[in-house]
């Protein structure tokens, strides 16, 4: 009992010193819908073909809305030594990293919403698969947030979490099959798209808003799944390797 | 120390190196519940270390660490519940205001909202921070900073609270208000392990006294204790306009029974274990040519111990530590 008090409050306060903080609403509402508007202009599709464009948007908007807010507010806390108060709190380190980044989580998955309302309001989405749509959206929003972790921990410095954090996102926006299919990429690069877990993400979300999986879905799951469970570990001992030294 | 209590803190053979430096060397001591326990050395020494290693920031290398009977070499979470650690610079969030940070840090230990925020606003009034309690950590000034870390410390009524260099760099009105609180803490049962490099600091307020010096602990007894062979001795220091080291050796062949120490060029300690006739040694002084301003008895202090015991000028000390931007003497 004693240790959800500290998780929740951890939480509570994440979500009131950065996620609510009225640059990041704005910033979590805009950045969706800049992306629709862009994909709208470039591509010179009807409303009719917003479903195709959804997953991708929905990808996009999570996978900005937890990693650019967690790597940066773990590293500035770490360098601001914050963080040592929560390392001497009797709480278990798990615990203390769930709490940590379910605040990202929680900001991913409502970010990943925005464009699912838009498309709602402009376009038929009956054919959506709702209960594939929703845990695919959370699972994508914690496997960006682990690996948003993953990139907190790796580096030392606020600006080398950025840096870093676009090292890993803009290959994989590309390389995970959102805006082309993974059989249009080059041979050679093919499998590094498996490695990346936006790839079975992007399918989950193909199958649940226009039924166009290319793998079985509950391979994606159970691979989502596994990236969420390797990223977290490798996150906290890498924490138990630097940071309790 | 009061007989009969039991031992909270038990250190054995600790020992931590980090990338091949040997920062603490095999140090063991134990600390009695309800003591006020110092940790007296230069920087560098491995005081944060040690303690950055019995709080469970840091891993030790070796050796064994039991908090209240509790093995804490492998498992240092299992005691932090009775651990309050005040780091040697203040670590609260700055966009948190007073009330918040030590409502949130209680939050850490379990607390229920209304238990925190009582004991909260408790602390706030009895460290003077009641009218600043809803502004910014970040807009505090130091002193303030300091005083609500320490809040922040003790805001779960730990059983232990760690101090790490907690008077550094504050004025000397804040640091006699820090003090007094430490010492009230003290009073209350709190077990106080105190890390610092002002010795003035250590012999007001400690019970016992470890110095550490690279690593390795040189001393670790009662002040008294410490005190005692020095308590005998007489002391002078006499200070000279022109300087007077060049006439040390026959200082001594005149003096045969006095040691005479010259900490600079123009200040001479004079120490012997019986009554020193000063005028007698002024008036040596000035028919060598050297121009006496001021000469005056001084009472042995924990200083001449730990110069005594480890070869390091407190001088020397200061200077490193203001070099090091940590602010003046408190």
């Amino acid at each position: 009992m004693k240790a959800w008090i500290a998780f929740w409050n951890i939480l509570l306060k994440d979500m009131r010193s950065y996620y609510l903080k009225p640059p990041n609403i704005s910033w979590g509402l805009l950045f969706p819908l800049v992306w629709i508007t862009m994909f709208f202009i470039r591509s010179g599709l009807g409303m009719e073909n917003l479903p195709e464009l959804l997953p991708g948007l929905v990808a996009l908007s999570i996978l900005f809305g937890t990693t650019s807010v967690l790597s940066v507010t773990v590293t500035f806390e770490k360098k601001g030594r914050s963080f040592e108060r929560l390392l001497l709190a009797p709480v278990s380190l798990e615990l203390l990293m769930l709490s940590k980044t379910s605040g990202a989580i929680l900001f991913g998955t409502v970010n990943a919403f925005v464009p699912i309302l838009v498309a709602m309001l402009l376009t038929d989405l009956s054919a959506v698969n709702w209960s594939i749509l929703v845990p695919a959206t959370i699972l994508i929003a914690i496997s960006s947030t682990f690996l948003g972790l993953f990139i907190a921990v790796s580096v030392k410095e606020v600006f080398e979490a950025q840096t870093f954090s676009n090292f890993f996102r803009f290959p994989m926006i590309f390389l995970c099959g959102l805006f082309f299919p993974i059989e249009h990429l080059p041979v050679w690069l093919r499998p590094l798209s498996y490695v990346l877990p936006l790839t079975y993400g992007a399918d989950v979300l193909h199958g649940s808003i226009h039924r166009s999986a290319r793998m079985p879905l509950a391979l994606d799951f159970g691979l989502l799944a596994a990236f969420c469970a390797v990223l977290f570990t490798v996150s906290l001992r890498n924490i138990r390797r630097k940071w309790i030294m | 120390m009061a007989k009969g209590r039991c031992d909270i803190i038990e250190v054995k053979g600790l020992t931590k190196i980090f990338d091949g430096t040997t920062a603490v060397d095999d140090v063991s001591f134990a600390v009695q519940a309800g003591e006020l326990f110092g940790f007296l050395g230069p920087n560098g020494a491995g005081k944060t270390t040690t303690i950055n290693v019995l709080t469970g920031l840091a891993r030790p290398y070796g050796g064994a660490i039991r908090i209240a009977g509790i093995d804490c070499s492998t498992n240092p979470k299992a005691a932090q519940h009775l651990m309050g650690v005040v780091p040697d610079e203040s670590n609260l969030y700055p966009e948190l205001t007073g009330f918040d940070n030590l409502c949130f840090c209680g939050s850490l230990y379990g607390m229920n909202r209304h238990d925190r925020e009582s004991r909260a606003r408790q602390l706030l009034d009895r460290f003077g921070l009641a009218e600043a309690s809803e502004r910014k950590f970040a807009g505090y000034s130091r002193g303030m900073k300091r005083k609500l870390t320490i809040a922040a410390g003790i805001i779960h009524k730990p059983e232990i609270l760690f101090l790490d260099e907690p008077t550094t760099g504050l004025d000397v009105a804040s640091a006699r208000q820090l003090r007094q609180l430490i010492a009230d803490l003290h009073r209350a049962g709190t077990t106080i392990f105190l890390t610092t490099h002002y010795i003035e600091e250590a012999e007001r307020l400690c019970e016992r006294i470890a110095f550490i010096v690279a690593g390795r602990i040189v001393k670790i007894d009662t002040v008294e204790h410490l005190l005692q062979p020095f308590q005998k001795k007489q002391v002078i220091q006499i200070t000279s306009i022109n300087g007077a080291e060049s006439i040390q050796a026959r200082l001594s062949d005149t003096f045969g029974d006095m040691e005479f120490i010259f900490s600079d060029n123009k200040i001479i300690r004079v120490e012997a274990d019986k009554p020193i006739l000063a005028g007698a040694i002024v008036r040596f002084l000035e028919e060598q040519g050297i121009e006496v301003s001021e000469a005056r008895r001084i009472r042995p202090s924990l200083e001449d111990v730990f110069v005594r015991v480890t070869g390091i000028e407190t001088d020397a000390m200061k200077k490193e530590k203001e070099k090091s931007g940590m602010g003046g003497k408190a």
